[in-house]
Formats: C-alpha cells, sequence, structure tokens
C-alpha cells in the first residue's frame, strides 16, 4: 500500500481540541455549572439487602438551603433500565430512580438538593432510614439456588424473552449450537475442560459521573452530562420521568473517559428528577468511591470450556459455559455474555461443532455493566488461556496452534452469526508479533528453562482475539455535512467522543473525501437538540458505523457541490475539475468560498447532506498479543518485562490515536492480568472502591508496550477500516497467564495473578511432585 | 477566613472556610485546570505548585497557602506549549482530563531535574495516573521534548 | 495556624475534635468531625540535623525532604530514602510528612518500619523523648510530635518491601540494620499490624544464626487482609530478611 494513497486519513492527525482539554479549558460538564444549581447528593444503603420500611426525613427538610429531600415515595414509579442500548432490547426494567429496596451496600435510599453542598451534607446525616434488612445473595455461583429473591417486585419488565426465572434470580439464560458438540467432544483424542473466573473490574475512567440540569428557554429539561450514550440518554430518562421525549434535551460536552462505564447512565437522572421536580438547576457529581462502588463494573464470570481437539492441535469441539454476575441490576448483562462465546469460538475455526450455554444471575453486589471488551475480555481469557493448555499438553508451539485455527477470509464464522469473513491479516499479526517479542529465541517449551537469576525464571506467552465493528443490523448512526459561508465545512455527529478523538477521525475522513485539510471540517460536541441522531459511542463503532455515514455524507454533498458549481460556471459537470479548493473547467473556476458565500445567497439550496449507516455487518478486528515475564519463585512476584501487540483494525485512520488507543488496551488488560483485585466484605460491601485500594498500574507497573499494526482492507468499512477501541484489551490476560506458566510451570485460572496466587501454585505443584 | 496568595503570579484575597482543600478555592478563584480524580491522594490529576513545589491541592489544606505563590496550568500555558505540542503529536492527550495535572508535574520535574533518565523519569511521575494512554505516549513526549531542549541548548 | 507549639498544644486539648494537621493527607479520609485543624507547618520543624550522636528529623518534614536531603541519604544506608519512595508519587510526598506518618503509626507505613529497625525515639512535646517502640505499643496520645532522634549506631541497614503495584501500601515490610558490635535489629511491618521488632531473630542474627533467623521471623503474629493472607506473609517474611541480609553483605 503506497504511503501517499490517502491525504487526510491514514496519517497521525492530532486531535482537533488537543490544546483547550490539555491547557486546562473549561470544557468539562464540572466546568460550566451554572451558579444557582442546587447541589445533589445522595443517601446510601448500608446494607446490601434491604427493605425500606420508612424514610424520615422532617429533619433534613429543616436545615437552611434544603430544598427538597425525596425518597422512593417521591419519585416517578416508571421501571427503566441505566443500559444505553437500542431500542427495544435485552435490557429488562428493573431499576427505578430511588427504590423501596436497596439491592447492594451503596444503592440510592434518599436524594437531597440543597443550596450548597453544606446544607446537602449537613441534611444527609440528618436522615434517619427505618430498614428491613433481609438476608443478601452475595455469591454468583450459588445465586440460582439461594432463598432470597433479588428483585421481588411485581412491575419488573422484561422487554423480551431473554429466559429469565426472577424467582431464583436469573436474569437470562442461553444457549446456540452449531453442527453435535457431543458426538464430536467424545471423538477427540485430546479433551480439555477448564474453568476460569475473571473480576468486576472498574472501568477507572478519570472523570467521575456527572450531570447538570436545567429547563432551557423552551422550558425542556437539559441535561448536560459526561455520557457515551448520548440519545439513549434522552430516551431513558423521559421513561423514567414519565414525560415525552420532547421535552427532554441532553448535551455532550468533552468527556474525560468512559471505557464502557458511561454507556450506562450514573448521575443523569437524580440530577434530572430535581429539577423536573423543582424547576431548579441541580448538578449531581459522584465521588470516586460513588462511581467505583455504586454505578457499574466489569461482568464478574466463571466460565467452564470444553474443548476437543485433534493431535496435531486442530481444535473439533468447543464448548463455552458461562456463568455471568449481573449484581443488583442487569445493565448490559444479558448482552455481555453473549460476547463471551460469539468472539472466542470464530478464533477456533475448525471448530464446526460448538456449543454455547450462558447464565446471567443476580446478586446483591455492585452492578456490573459495559467496559471495554463486554463479555469478550472474559471469554478471551478461557478460551485462549485453554488453548495455551492445549499447546502445552500436545508439546505444540501456542503460536503454530493458532495458525492452525484461525478463521480464513471468504469463510463464514458459524459462531460469528454465520458472517463471512471479508478482511484479516491476522496470521501476519501472529508472524510480526513472533518477530518483535524474539519470540523463537524465547519459547521454550518446558518451564524452568529459561533462569534469569537467583529463583527467577523467564517466559513468554501469547493470545490471539477478535472483537467487531458495531453490533450487526442495530444500531443507526447519521451525520450532517454542510458547506458553510465561510467556505468551511461543519460536520454534525451525535457520536460521543469520550477522548478517543472520533470527532478528529470523522473529519478526517471528510477531509479526505473533500480534498481538504483536517481542519477545515468543523466538529463541536452533541446536543439532541442539533446534531443527528447516533446510538453512541460503544461496540466499537464509530470509526466503522459512523465513519460510514461520514464518507456517505462527505461524497453526497460532494456530489452537491459539483451540481452548484457546474451550473454556476456552466460547465458540464463531467468537465469539473475539483482540487479542494476550486472547481474548474472549460478556463472558468469557483472556489469553494465562493461556492458557501452563494449557497446562502443567491442558491435555491443550501449546500449540505445527511446520511445515515447500519451495518448489516460487525466486521471484527484482530489482534495478536505477546508478553515476557519473570517470576520469583521464592515470593511469586511476576515481572512483566514486554507487551507486544500486532493489531489488524484494517486501515488505520488516524496513526498516533490508534497506537495510542492500543496502548493504553494493553495497559487496562495489564491491569486486569495482575494488578486489579477486587474484594468485598462479609457484609457485601465493595472494599476496592477507591484508587487507595483498587490498584491501576502505575507508570512503574507497565513495560514499554510495543505496537505494530498489520493493515487488511475492509471492504465495507471507510477507506478499509474496521474498529480498535476494545479488540486490544483482551490478550493481556491469557498471554501474561502463559507466560508465567511457560516460565514456572503452573497456571493461574483465576485474575488477577497476583504474588500470593503464583506462590500458592507453586508450593501446591512441589507438592505434588513431593507426593509423586 | 480570609486567605491572602499569589495566584499564577497575581495577588488575591478570597474568603475561604478553615477546612478548605487548595483544590477547591483554585476552582472558585477560576483555575478549571485544576480538578479531582480521587478523593484519596493517589492520582496525581489537581497537581498544582506551591512555592514551586508540586503538590496535590486536593489535599493540601487551603489556609496553609497563606502568603505562598501557587501555580496552575493557566499560569504556565506558555512553558507548556512545547510540551503540549509533542503530547498532541503522539496523541497523548487521549480524554486529556489528567493532561494539566500531568504536565504540571512534568514540568516540576525538568525544574528539579535538568535532564532526567527514563528511570527518574518514571519514578518522578509515578503519581501521575492515567488510565487512557497506558503511558508510553507520554514518554515519547517528553523524550522528544528533552531532545529539543538538548539541541536548543547546542545552538 | 499555630503560631507555637504551646499555642498549637494548647488547642489541641481545648477539643477532643481538635487535630493536628501534618501533611494533611489523610484528613478528608476520616469520617470523625474535626472541629479545630492545627497546622504546625511554620513552626521550623521541616529541619533534619546531625548532632553528635544522633540525626534528628523534625515532625514537619516532608517525605520527600526525606527523600532527597544529602543527610538522609548517606546516613543509614540510605534505607530512609527508599523506605519512602514507593509512597504514591512525588507530590504526595511532598506533602505528607514523617510525624504524620509515625504519629498515626499506621500499619502499612514503610518509615515507621524503616526506623524501628534503627531504634529511633520519638520526642513529643508534653511527654518528651520515648522509644519508637515505646510508643508503638502505647495508647492514643493527645500530644504533639515535634522530632525524630535516630542514634547514628547503626553501620549497615536495610529496607524490604513486597507490593502488588510499585505505589501500592506494602504488602509486608521488613527493616534490618546492624550496629558498631555487630548488633542486629530487625522490625516487620505490614502484617499487616503495627511493625514490631523480632528480637529472637536479632539474637540469632547476633550469633551468626541466619537459618534461625530466618525461621524466627516467621513465628511473629501475621493477619489477612485484602493484600494478602497471614500464611503468605509469614512464608515471605523469611525471604524478605533473606533479601535483607543479602544486601548487607554487599
Amino acid at each position: 500500500m503506497s504511503e501517499n494513497r490517502f491525504r487526510a486519513v491514514n496519517r497521525a492527525v492530532p486531535k482537533t481540541d488537543a490544546f483547550s482539554i490539555m491547557g486546562g479549558a473549561p470544557v468539562y460538564t464540572g466546568d460550566m455549572v451554572p451558579r444557582d444549581a442546587l447541589t445533589v447528593l445522595l443517601l446510601r444503603s448500608p446494607h446490601a439487602f434491604a427493605r425500606v420500611k420508612k424514610v424520615h426525613k422532617d429533619k433534613a427538610m429543616l436545615v437552611s438551603g434544603v430544598v427538597c429531600v425525596l425518597d422512593h415515595t417521591d419519585v416517578p414509579s416508571h421501571r427503566y433500565s441505566n443500559a444505553g442500548a437500542s431500542y427495544p432490547g435485552n435490557n429488562p426494567f428493573d431499576r427505578r430512580i430511588l427504590d423501596e429496596y436497596a439491592r447492594y451496600v451503596g444503592d440510592p435510599v434518599a436524594l437531597v438538593a440543597a443550596e450548597t453542598e453544606e446544607a446537602a451534607r449537613k441534611a444527609l446525616k440528618l436522615i434517619r432510614v427505618e430498614y428491613e434488612v433481609l438476608q443478601p445473595v452475595l455469591d454468583y455461583e450459588t445465586a440460582d439456588t439461594d432463598p432470597s429473591v433479588v428483585h421481588p417486585e411485581d412491575n419488573f419488565v422484561f422487554q423480551c424473552d431473554i429466559g429469565g426465572d426472577l424467582e431464583h434470580n436469573v436474569l437470562s439464560t442461553i444457549q446456540s449450537d452449531g453442527g453435535d458438540f457431543d458426538a464430536a467432544y467424545a471423538a477427540c483424542p485430546i479433551q480439555l475442560d477448564e474453568t476460569y473466573h475473571t473480576m468486576a473490574n472498574q472501568q477507572a475512567m478519570m472523570e467521575t459521573f456527572r450531570t447538570y440540569s436545567y429547563l432551557d428557554q423552551a422550558g425542556r429539561l437539559t441535561l448536560v452530562s459526561s455520557t457515551q450514550i448520548t440519545f439513549h440518554a434522552r430516551r431513558l430518562v423521559s421513561q423514567a420521568l414519565g414525560i415525552p421525549q420532547a421535552k427532554v434535551r441532553v448535551i455532550k460536552p468533552r468527556v474525560g473517559g468512559g471505557f464502557g462505564a458511561k454507556q450506562s447512565m450514573g448521575t443523569e437522572l437524580f440530577a434530572a428528577v430535581v429539577t423536573h421536580l423543582t424547576g431548579r438547576p441541580a448538578y449531581c457529581c459522584f465521588t470516586r468511591q460513588e462511581t467505583c462502588q455504586c454505578t457499574n463494573t466489569r461482568h464478574a464470570f466463571r466460565i467452564r470450556v470444553r474443548m476437543g481437539a485433534d493431535l496435531d492441535g486442530t481444535v473439533r469441539a468447543l464448548w463455552v459455559d458461562s456463568l455471568e454476575n449481573a449484581g443488583a441490576y442487569g445493565e448490559h448483562a444479558a448482552n455481555v455474555i453473549g460476547l463471551s462465546a460469539h468472539k472466542t469460538i470464530p478464533l477456533c475455526a475448525k471448530a464446526e461443532d460448538w456449543r454455547f450455554t450462558g447464565k446471567v444471575v443476580y446478586t446483591n453486589t455492585t452492578p456490573g455493566g459495559a467496559y471495554r471488551g463486554f463479555g469478550a475480555t472474559q471469554g478471551c481469557f478461557a478460551v485462549e488461556s485453554t488453548l495455551n493448555k492445549l499447546a502445552v499438553k500436545l508439546h505444540l508451539d501456542p503460536t503454530l496452534i493458532r495458525l492452525k485455527n484461525i478463521p480464513e477470509v471468504g469463510k463464514p464464522m458459524s459462531a460469528y452469526y454465520g458472517e463471512v469473513l471479508q478482511s484479516c491479516s491476522l496470521d501476519r499479526c501472529i508472524a510480526t508479533g513472533k518477530k518483535m517479542i524474539s519470540w523463537d529465541e524465547k519459547y521454550a517449551p518446558a518451564p524452568f528453562s529459561k533462569p534469569s537469576g537467583p529463583h527467577r525464571y523467564r517466559g513468554v506467552g501469547m493470545a490471539v482475539s477478535m472483537q467487531g465493528s458495531g453490533i450487526t443490523a442495530t444500531d443507526n448512526c447519521s451525520v450532517t455535512l454542510r458547506l458553510d459561508d465561510g467556505g468551511f465545512y461543519t460536520l454534525l455527529i451525535g457520536a460521543s467522543d469520550i477522548g478517543t478523538g472520533c470527532d478528529t477521525i470523522l473529519a478526517q475522513m471528510a477531509a479526505e473525501i473533500l480534498q481538504c485539510d483536517t481542519e477545515k471540517i468543523t466538529v463541536s460536541g452533541v446536543d439532541t437538540s442539533y446534531s443527528p441522531y447516533d446510538k453512541g459511542s460503544y461496540a466499537s463503532s464509530t470509526t466503522y458505523i459512523t465513519g460510514n455515514a461520514t464518507t456517505k455524507a462527505a461524497k453526497e454533498l460532494l456530489g452537491k457541490m459539483y451540481d452548484a458549481a457546474a451550473e454556476t460556471l456552466k460547465v458540464p459537470r463531467e468537465e469539473l475539475f475539483f482540487d479542494g479548493e476550486s472547481f474548474s473547467g472549460r478556463g472558468a473556476r469557483l472556489t469553494v468560498f465562493e461556492l458557501g458565500r452563494d449557497s446562502v445567497n443567491r442558491f435555491q439550496t443550501w449546500l449540505s447532506a445527511t446520511a445515515s449507516f447500519s451495518s448489516p455487518t460487525s466486521p471484527p478486528p484482530f489482534v495478536a498479543g505477546f508478553a515476557e515475564v519473570e517470576v520469583d519463585t521464592q515470593t511469586g512476584e511476576v515481572k512483566l518485562l514486554d507487551l507486544v501487540g500486532v493489531v489488524d483494525c484494517g486501515t488505520v485512520i488516524n496513526k498516533a490515536l490508534a497506537h495510542v488507543q492500543a496502548e493504553g488496551g494493553f495497559a487496562q488488560g495489564a491491569g486486569m492480568a495482575l494488578y486489579e483485585q477486587v474484594h468485598l466484605t462479609e457484609e457485601g460491601k465493595l472494599s476496592t472502591n477507591s484508587f487507595m485500594q483498587y490498584k491501576l498500574p502505575s507508570r512503574l507497573d507497565l513495560p514499554p508496550i510495543r505496537i505494530a499494526f498489520e493493515e487488511s482492507y475492509e471492504p465495507t468499512g471507510p477507506f478499509g477500516a474496521k474498529s480498535i477501541g476494545e479488540v486490544v484489551i483482551n490478550t493481556p490476560s491469557p498471554a501474561i497467564m502463559a507466560a508465567i506458566q511457560n516460565a514456572v510451570g503452573v497456571t493461574i485460572q483465576t485474575l488477577p495473578a497476583t504474588a500470593e496466587k503464583v506462590f500458592m501454585a507453586l508450593r501446591a505443584a512441589e507438592g505434588q511432585k513431593e507426593i509423586r | 477566613m480570609t486567605l491572602t496568595f499569589t495566584l499564577n503570579g497575581r495577588k488575591m484575597s478570597q474568603e475561604i472556610s478553615p477546612d478548605e482543600s487548595l483544590l477547591s478555592v483554585l476552582r472558585r478563584c477560576g483555575c478549571y485546570s485544576v480538578r479531582s480524580g480521587c478523593d484519596t491522594s493517589n492520582c496525581g490529576i489537581c497537581t498544582v505548585w506551591v512555592d514551586g513545589h508540586a503538590i496535590l491541592s486536593c489535599s493540601y489544606p487551603a489556609p496553609r497557602a497563606e502568603g505562598r505563590s501557587v501555580t496552575t496550568m493557566e499560569g504556565v500555558r506558555d512553558e507548556a506549549q512545547d510540551l503540549m505540542t509533542f503530547l498532541a503529536e503522539e496523541g497523548a492527550d487521549q480524554c486529556g482530563f489528567c493532561s494539566p495535572g500531568f504536565i504540571m508535574s512534568v514540568l516540576a520535574m525538568l525544574r528539579e531535574l535538568k535532564d532526567p533518565t527514563v528511570d527518574e523519569m518514571e519514578q518522578y511521575l509515578s503519581g501521575n495516573l492515567c488510565r487512557c494512554t497506558g503511558y508510553n505516549s507520554q514518554h515519547r513526549a517528553i523524550v522528544k521534548l528533552l531532545e529539543k531542549r538538548r539541541d536548543e541548548h547546542h545552538v | 495556624m499555630a503560631g507555637s507549639l504551646q499555642e498549637a498544644y494548647e488547642l489541641l486539648l481545648k477539643s477532643r475534635q481538635s487535630r493536628i494537621l501534618a501533611g494533611g493527607m489523610w484528613l478528608r479520609l476520616g469520617s470523625t468531625p474535626i472541629s479545630h485543624a492545627i497546622d504546625l507547618s511554620r513552626l521550623g520543624l521541616d529541619t533534619i540535623q546531625k548532632t553528635e550522636d544522633c540525626l534528628e528529623i523534625g515532625a514537619m518534614v516532608t517525605l520527600r525532604q526525606l527523600e532527597c536531603d544529602v543527610l538522609t541519604r548517606e546516613a543509614f544506608s540510605g534505607i530512609l530514602p527508599t523506605s519512602v519512595q514507593s509512597i504514591v508519587g512525588t507530590q504526595f510526598r511532598s506533602t505528607a510528612t514523617l510525624g504524620g506518618s509515625v504519629y498515626a503509626r499506621f500499619g502499612f507505613s514503610d518509615p515507621v518500619c524503616a526506623l524501628l529497625s534503627l531504634r529511633a525515639r520519638v520526642v513529643f512535646y508534653k511527654a518528651g523523648e520515648m522509644d519508637l517502640e515505646t510508643y508503638l505499643a502505647s495508647p492514643p496520645v493527645r500530644d504533639i510530635l515535634t522530632c525524630v532522634r535516630i542514634p547514628l549506631s547503626s553501620q549497615a541497614a536495610s529496607y524490604q518491601s513486597l507490593r502488588h503495584t510499585r505505589t501500592d501500601f506494602p504488602v509486608l515490610n521488613l527493616s534490618l540494620s546492624r550496629d558498631e558490635q555487630g548488633l542486629h535489629t530487625l522490625s516487620v511491618g505490614a502484617r499487616p499490624m503495627k511493625a514490631m521488632r523480632c528480637r529472637e531473630a536479632e539474637s540469632c542474627l547476633d550469633c551468626g544464626d541466619t537459618e534461625g533467623a530466618l525461621q524466627a521471623v516467621r513465628q511473629l503474629p501475621y493477619g489477612t487482609n485484602m493484600r494478602a493472607g497471614a500464611e503468605y506473609r509469614q512464608e515471605i517474611a523469611s525471604v524478605l530478611l533473606e533479601r535483607a541480609l543479602e544486601e548487607m553483605k554487599a
């Protein structure tokens, strides 16, 4: 592919807002709160499960400056879901703004709105709640046989049948099959049956949840919110409050990260209900503790994998059996579980006989939600770890096992909804990654063969993964592109840039087609009043789906510009030449500036185009991830020496941003693999609810993360692009566990691999040797 | 009580409550670059300088700033220009929420250590967490900045 | 802002809800209401001085000073700087004070473990000077810590810790020093309980019985918290001691 094929895409273009956000300009939600906004604080349940008998609000109401104190009897009773997803969908309506039941430690029970934060704090302390404390369901592995019922309410709504059984705390059960797993597995000479556990990791974006609300000039309830789902939020707020969508407006300014957390609502309704009831502007901002403990996390999973293979390492039969902890509420849970299988089984493309069974259960713990990878991450850990186990068992190089099993272009992937693979360079990704990490020199099949110091051994490991690019035939994204009268372009989008840089990437795509510099395209935040509809930023979809809408709109606008220029210059359209600055033909010339000026002056039509895209497929990006570790056998400490990732995201639209997306994803994956522990007290309180106790990797804990791209060309993507946002988080866990196994022979199947776990595993292995 | 201090080179008097953090006072003074990220002194987002030392404004008692000189991102935008350019080139700004605090730490480091090694750099900046980038792009930007400074020094 | 130690002391006694403000790092994390926060930052308690027989470190000396000061870097094989350099980050250490760490005597404290192995003494405004070890075992004190004195007798020392991430609290820490007479002082902290000395291991080391010391250090009481279990702590205590001895040999 020649370097000069593109003008604006496939380059490292700085973000359009880089200098304002780095320079500390007041562009985030919390920087723009109206001075007279009421402070909204929540009183939260100290019990994991309790019924609220009565909330005594009278003393709190007497505090000077308090405007309202609300409990479940004061707020609308409509049930809704916090999940941002297209409607109708799989998310149960299991929430109320304030509920009669508190379903986890931290579930809100009452709300105070006051003129000052001080008054609100004082009032909060004066509220007395009478609880009927109930027996909580804390262990998700036994939730379906627990006598307690997390959702006993009679107005719970399943949007559709997802196999729920609330009496047994089951939110969803699911099964799908390809071929005949049982027969194929029975016929395999090699059979593996392994179980894995992944944790409820924190997304840990640096900006916590925050929303302010006010009534706009038309009396509409207007929310300014740090969200990934601007348009879904409008619908969900209207549903929860029981007011028409036309009466709700949502604005998304700059957002300080999301990673999926803000694909669910957090603070929105607490501000909104106060403005709705009092008419006053209101601001609700969660602390870090509230964000950790009382919004949403990655869903914890137990995954059992049964894998049948030939002696040459070809996987013939694969069963992924997933049990997922929804936590107290069901946001995204029934969708997340599907990805644990549908984005892992296809990587064993020869396994025509496969099965996926899944169960999602409610418990009285912090709700799960969306986090980068969305179930594929959990599944990848389990299935790829099993493949690595297969390699060890057969004494085969794990990279060669992958090459035997990965899918081929042109073939349908039966476990991936039958979609035909149209672009894939995973074989090249594996080859390049092997070179980068010096695999052939470093991979030694026998543990303890690479001593690097006293009690220290090194090892390497790898894994591959895939994700999607948007959700097949579900979500719609639209953009409007117009030529303004100064001869510049305005790109209106509903996609929510949360730091990912989609404002820049979409501008690059428009610039590519309009043959101008990216700076000539102006992009703004999202306002449901002005922006075209977009489902929001999730499911690795913006570059691919909104990108396709952008290229469509840009082509349409360019066509209209040709028509207008032809008419103005009286030159047939076919004879016109456009160089990005002007149209010329037959000696005449019309600049873009003149065109813009005339389009708002004497033309009958304003030059603008709106286009939508909803994808019939979800082309998977791929990644091959490698890790090298050094394990201290005296303590079990694992030092991460190297992380290498080679990515196939089709054509790379923005080289700098894609690179950093990949590095950041690998860093989060490494955190999940080694550092990020989740701890509940006996009473069910999440004690890892701060950055003091939930340890994100610091820069001292990560090696240089080395990323390379092996571009493929996705024929359905804009300029051949696929997604990158999520796939890059998946491989570190299985690759690092494999590297530990390669170094010292022990396998960690419950994340994270703390020194203590590795030490105990080493000791158990030692004990077994002695018994033998 | 009244706090009298110098903010970004300007003398200021501000009514504060005795148990207020410097962070909340600075935001009230319009320095919106100063933000809270964790509430537990762990993330480094609220980094500002007091008398030239990088500190965490979330846990710095506001009354202690009496008579001292406080510097925020708003006061060093010129000095930060090159660093910001390199960060932007690398795409290291990402969500940008932690960037001002990070930049304050880097500039403090470069005043303290003229030509830090990679190890010194990582050690010095370890209190600045970033969830977006995995830190590599930040380091590349700092290395570019150091190279530029070295070149300028030689010229 | 206290103008003198006497004024600070009087303020402290005035109400049970008064608190001495050291670095201020924990102030916002507590749930008890605080009526007076007494700031000692202008009482000149922020110096490090070497006297004839000890290093005297003011209570308001920041952890960053402890890390960078030439006196602390050169004394005691540099274990004071080593003990604090993993604490959160530079900015945190620029505000957090040694007095804050010592007065609070948290189990996870890194400097307390190091100081205990150096036989440090603590000086209070009213109660006067006492052994750090005595203070660690004493009931809560309403007094003002003014400085820490460390005898210069230590000839070699080593500080070791094991952590999940490099800037996390320690899973376990251990500090060992040896004086001119070849006598050892060994402290183990983050067990997760407060640092304590291990006299049995010290006597073993004094007689050159390394094996005995490695066994003895495992006999201290260890507990379980979210960072690790008691059994694991017991196992790695002897590893950290081994590492300390290795480092002191070098």
